[in-house]
């Protein structure tokens, strides 16, 4: 019987690796082989990769501009945003918290609808990377936040504090001297979150791309529509290339932080 | 006002006119424009009289319900292995399981169309040993496994951290009275993930009812919520009802991941 329950559970795990690994392989061998439908023995070539950075590299590094944008702002508004909300304990921290944290709730879609309605007939705005890069921020500003008040919540940052105060530290100086490099396997593990997520984001964007202001991933879906697979599948693979040396990072630095919060 | 509480305000001030700037407002902005159609506020009665609207609301509440009791399921059974055996590569076939996380919707779809589509895996292989067709990429059956594959590794990962906190000897205690592997794990190992379960279930139906990239990588005719909104706005110019119904799937999905972190409370927080 127990034999039995631990067949079941292998055979469970190797069929959901199985699901999500062969697709991917399949993306990433397509990518580099001559032909699909003549299949590997058509031979392996970077003619496709080479194809797509001819038609989309513009999408590569507008996607790392807006990721790094998006980790600018992250830092600028979400870390000291962290520490205030840490500072101010009560309702009105909690409900501004929550209501930040929104748009992981709202669907992207939703959320692009309002920046439209408020902000498309402001037509400069509209049309550069700035109204991107507004929902990507908008998007990933929770993930920092909530990553750094993680820590500031197990630190005892008040004691910590009080102890700077009663040397004669001014406010801005804990903020810069304690809060900070206290908080710092909080704010890498936020960081690492807001570039993977801002490179992958897709739901937001396609509403809010012109143009002239296509993403990776916008390129990527305009690639599915309209190019043939192995062009497609090569242009997977450079966004596979780039994305997971970052989720790897990503993962590490949350388990980091998760011992540090421990 | 102290100097402290002044340094306080001033810390949360980026944020407060970023947020005031580019979420109050456009979402104010969204909640009017609703109502500035030519049947004003009315158009949510109409909306939800609307057989079309109604059905695809019903769609996208099937197949996120489906798709979240599936990955329960799923990660459940791969995250109690994964946690309670020891074996070479382990860590590599954990990292296998969340590589997907990082996947914008529309690559979920393409991965779906590779296994599904008229040029996929599937149907090759059908076509090769069986001279069948197997083409499943553009169905519904198309989005359930494509929703599948993003909310795998989501549920995955919170589980597996639950179940490295569960107690061993509970069920060796419950094992040693006499309680079969089913009584085991429907009356020990179950309860005691029951908070993650329902954390990680919330966060999967609420990702599937706003996922849009994968239904829109298909391209089916599969009226789920977020492409009518899509279709809405884009190709029809109905901006009232595209900002109506998305009014109703924002509170939707918001009022479900908050029911849901009340319900499973503070062990929400520890389980991720």
């Amino acid at each position: 019987m127990r034999a039995a329950a631990l067949g079941f559970q292998i055979a469970v795990t190797g069929l959901a690796v199985a699901f999500l690994l062969i697709p991917a392989l399949m993306s990433a061998v397509t990518g580099v082989t001559a032909n699909y439908f003549r299949g590997l023995s058509s031979g392996l070539t970077l003619d496709w990769v080479a194809r797509v950075w001819e038609l989309y590299a513009s999408t590569v590094w507008r996607s790392m501009r807006i990721a790094l944008g998006a980790l600018a702002a992250a830092l600028l508004i979400g870390v000291p945003a962290a520490y205030a909300l840490a500072r101010a304990p009560g309702r009105l921290a909690r409900a501004i918290e929550e209501f930040v944290s929104l748009p992981l709730a709202v669907p992207g879609l939703a959320l692009a609808l309002a920046l439209l309605q408020l902000y498309g007939t402001w037509r400069g705005f509209r049309i550069s990377e700035w109204f991107i890069l507004v929902g990507h921020v908008l998007y990933t500003l929770p993930f920092m936040i909530r990553a750094v008040l993680a820590v500031f919540a197990a630190i005892d940052l008040p004691k910590l504090e009080e102890a700077a105060a009663a040397l004669g530290a001014p406010p801005w100086r804990r903020f810069i001297d304690i809060a900070v490099p206290n908080a710092a396997p909080g704010v890498l593990a936020g960081a690492l979150t807001v570039v993977t997520l801002s490179i992958g984001e897709f739901n937001l964007t396609w509403m809010l791309h012109t143009p002239l202001t296509k993403t990776l991933p916008v390129g990527l879906a305009d690639s599915y529509a309209s190019m043939r697979l192995e062009v497609a599948s090569a242009y997977t693979l450079v966004f596979f290339v780039m994305v997971l040396p970052l989720l790897v990072a990503m993962q590490w630095a949350a388990a980091r932080a998760q011992g540090f919060v421990r | 006002m102290r100097a402290d509480d002044r340094f306080t305000l001033l810390a949360a001030l980026p944020l407060a006119i970023f947020a005031g700037a580019f979420l109050l407002l456009p979402l104010a902005r969204l909640i009017m424009a609703s109502g500035e159609g030519p049947s004003g506020w009315a158009l949510y009665g109409q909306v939800l009289a609307n057989p079309r609207y109604m059905r695809a609301l019903g769609q996208t509440v099937a197949v996120s319900g489906l798709v979240s009791l599936a990955a329960l399921a799923v990660a459940t059974t791969a995250a109690l292995f994964l946690v309670r055996r020891r074996f070479f590569g382990r860590s590599v076939l954990i990292g296998l399981l969340t590589f997907p996380l990082a996947f914008p919707g529309v690559v979920v779809g393409f991965m779906i169309i590779l296994l599904g589509g008229r040029q996929g895996l599937m149907n090759a292989l059908a076509r090769d040993l069986f001279d069948a067709r197997l083409v499943f990429a553009y169905s519904m059956t198309g989005l359930f496994l494509g929703y599948l594959y993003f909310s795998i590794p989501r549920v995955l990962l919170t589980v597996m951290a639950a179940a490295e906190k569960l107690d061993p000897a509970l069920e060796e205690a419950a094992r040693s009275l006499g309680a079969g592997p089913v009584a085991v794990l429907r009356d020990v190992t179950l309860p005691g993930l029951a908070p993650a379960l329902v954390a990680s279930g919330a966060v999967a139906f609420a990702t599937a009812m706003g996922a849009f990239g994968t239904a829109f990588t298909l391209a089916t005719n599969i009226d789920v919520l977020p492409m009518v909104i899509y279709t809405e706005f884009t190709l029809a110019a109905n901006i009232a009802t595209a900002a109506a119904l998305s009014v109703v799937l924002g509170l939707v999905t918001w009022a479900l991941l908050f029911l849901a972190r009340s319900f499973a409370g503070a062990a929400v927080a520890a389980g991720g």
